[in-house]
């Protein structure tokens, strides 16, 4: 379980980003959150694994507070939180499998790690992902061959591969065609069911977040606006996140976006 | 908007606008290097009586050294088998070291003092240039190719390690990130995500040194610290100029042959 509690950051002495969120999530559900660029979506959830030092507030992943780890107690945290990137930020030049078992570095020591002497159990472990997601013909091929929506799915077997208790997806879509971007949505959702695992997803596209979640999550300078079922989540809704301007992306096609689109035009 | 014929009237120019757009203080920096240099050559104590005696000199080396004799190739091949010897050590052992002291000057990866030791590490190896150096090794370890391999590492880490520097700093970072969300350590973060982008930069500058290393070797070996600069001292010593000039064909030669194979190697890897 993951619990979020007045959770507040601020760059320098600029208006804080995060102005004390709240937010929790339970057993394997899959939660989107949206909100306009610069909303604060990247900086909460880089908060959870500290990619981002929160400047105040609490975080605790399973009961065990985040906020104030350092160095190896740090370290030993961060594995048990994956983490999927827009960019994907694969080891380019290395191959597919040594992008996996990355994964790994935080349970392998150094020289296991440099001289790729993992674990058995780990390469088991790394194939069986791959097969999951398709991509296990290309083990020994460079990252950087891959196409985006591939490129992704190592993205996601390595983090799965850190045995997670939460996953953090960083529109992990934005830079995927429509219809790769599809592919990647009902992966991530049919694996949190799978891996009984907690996921969270910040996302631009708001049909998708409707279409593969079970919350949404909406976020407006730095504050929660909006918690609750994609059924609930309507016009006034998207209004209220983005400011009365039009959504972002193809954001809303079975609401009355389009009415909406033609107001402003 | 203006409707075009308006402007139809009057034809419009453009000129690149000038470098230095003040034109006083353009006009004035002309004016200030052509009296510096005509002060410069005025003020300069050139004899000419000593250039003037000196050119039947020079008319006499170039003479003595036509047609360029190879008959002494042992002492030749020696001095280049040194001057090899030398250059390959001190590039393996240049750019090995080069390595953690680059880690060190990379201001994303490295913490403020760490940082400030590197870099200074680096400053200090690229303020003073090689013949300099070298002068003080042969002092210091004495005549020989040891005092050329230390100066050659010095400079090797000098210029390898800043370029190297430069690179990491440069790196793309999400890799990094990705990493630390892995929850890798320092080291494995260094060798999954910083090394492999920078391998590439490090090869190419690996076979570039060894290229400029083999030509400074010559060099060094001028003030004693051995190699071909040696022979080659010793042969002008020697009023031996067919023999010099010789040696002086062959290093073209050799540099020719060796930037040839390194450029061939570094386009190939990239």
């Amino acid at each position: 379980m993951l619990e979020i509690t007045n959770l507040v950051k601020r760059y320098g002495h600029d208006e804080a980003v995060l102005k004390g969120l709240d937010l929790k999530v339970e057993g394997n559900s899959v939660v989107s959150i949206v909100g306009a660029s610069g909303a604060g979506k990247s900086t909460m959830l880089r908060c959870i694994n500290r990619l981002v030092e929160p400047t105040s507030g609490s975080i605790k992943l399973n009961g065990n507070e985040l906020v104030h780890l350092r160095g190896a107690e740090l370290r030993r945290a961060r594995r048990k939180i994956g983490m999927v990137f827009q960019g994907f930020n694969l080891l380019d030049r290395l191959t597919v499998m040594e992008n996996v078992l990355a994964g790994r570095l935080g349970y392998v020591n150094l020289y296991q790690a440099i001289s790729r002497r993992y674990p058995q159990s780990d390469i088991e472990r790394a194939f069986v992902l791959m097969e999951r997601v398709g991509i296990a013909h290309y083990a020994n091929k460079r990252a950087d061959e891959l196409s985006g929506g591939e490129r992704q799915r190592v993205g996601v077997v390595r983090a799965l591969m850190q045995e997670p208790d939460v996953l953090l997806a960083d529109e992990p879509t934005a830079s995927l065609d429509p219809r790769t971007s599809e592919q990647i949505m009902v992966l991530l959702q049919s694996l949190a069911s799978e891996l009984s695992l907690p996921v969270l997803i910040n996302i631009h596209n708001v049909a998708q977040a409707k279409t593969y979640t079970e919350r949404i999550v909406g976020l407006r300078h730095g504050k929660m606006i909006f918690d609750g079922l994609p059924a609930d989540f309507n016009k006034d809704a998207l209004d209220a996140i983005y400011g009365g301007i039009d959504a972002p992306d193809d954001a809303i096609t079975d609401t009355p976006a389009e009415e909406h689109a033609h107001d402003s035009a | 908007m203006t409707p075009p014929d308006a402007q139809a009237s009057t034809p419009r120019t453009w000129k690149k606008p000038p470098f230095i757009a003040n034109p006083l203080l353009r006009y004035g920096l002309i004016l200030v290097g052509v009296v510096y240099l005509v002060w410069a050559f005025g003020s300069l104590p050139f004899n000419w009586e000593r250039i003037a005696e000196g050119l039947p000199r020079a008319g006499r080396i170039f003479g003595g050294g036509f047609p360029p004799s190879l008959e002494r190739y042992e002492l030749l091949i020696t001095g280049f088998k040194e001057s090899f010897q030398i250059a390959i050590m001190a590039t393996l052992l240049g750019v090995l070291l080069s390595i953690p002291f680059a880690v060190m000057a990379a201001r994303n990866i490295a913490p403020m003092p760490i940082y400030i030791i590197g870099r200074a590490v680096i400053i200090i190896s690229r303020s003073f240039h090689p013949v300099i150096v070298a002068i003080l090794f042969v002092a210091a370890v004495g005549f020989g190719p040891l005092a050329g391999i230390l100066t050659l590492i010095l400079y090797s880490i000098g210029f390898v390690g800043k370029l190297l520097a430069e690179e990491i700093e440069e790196i793309d970072w999400g890799q990094v990130e990705a990493m630390k969300a892995a929850g890798a350590g320092y080291g494995a973060i260094l060798f999954y995500a910083v090394f492999p982008q920078i391998l590439p930069r490090q090869v190419g500058l690996s076979m570039y040194q060894l290229d400029s290393n083999l030509r400074a070797s010559a060099v060094v070996g001028i003030v004693g610290a051995g190699g071909i600069g040696s022979t080659l001292m010793n042969a002008f010593g020697r009023y031996d100029y067919d023999f010099a000039f010789a040696i002086l064909l062959v290093i073209i030669a050799v540099i020719l042959i060796s930037e040839g194979i390194s450029g061939w190697v570094r386009k190939k890897i990239w």
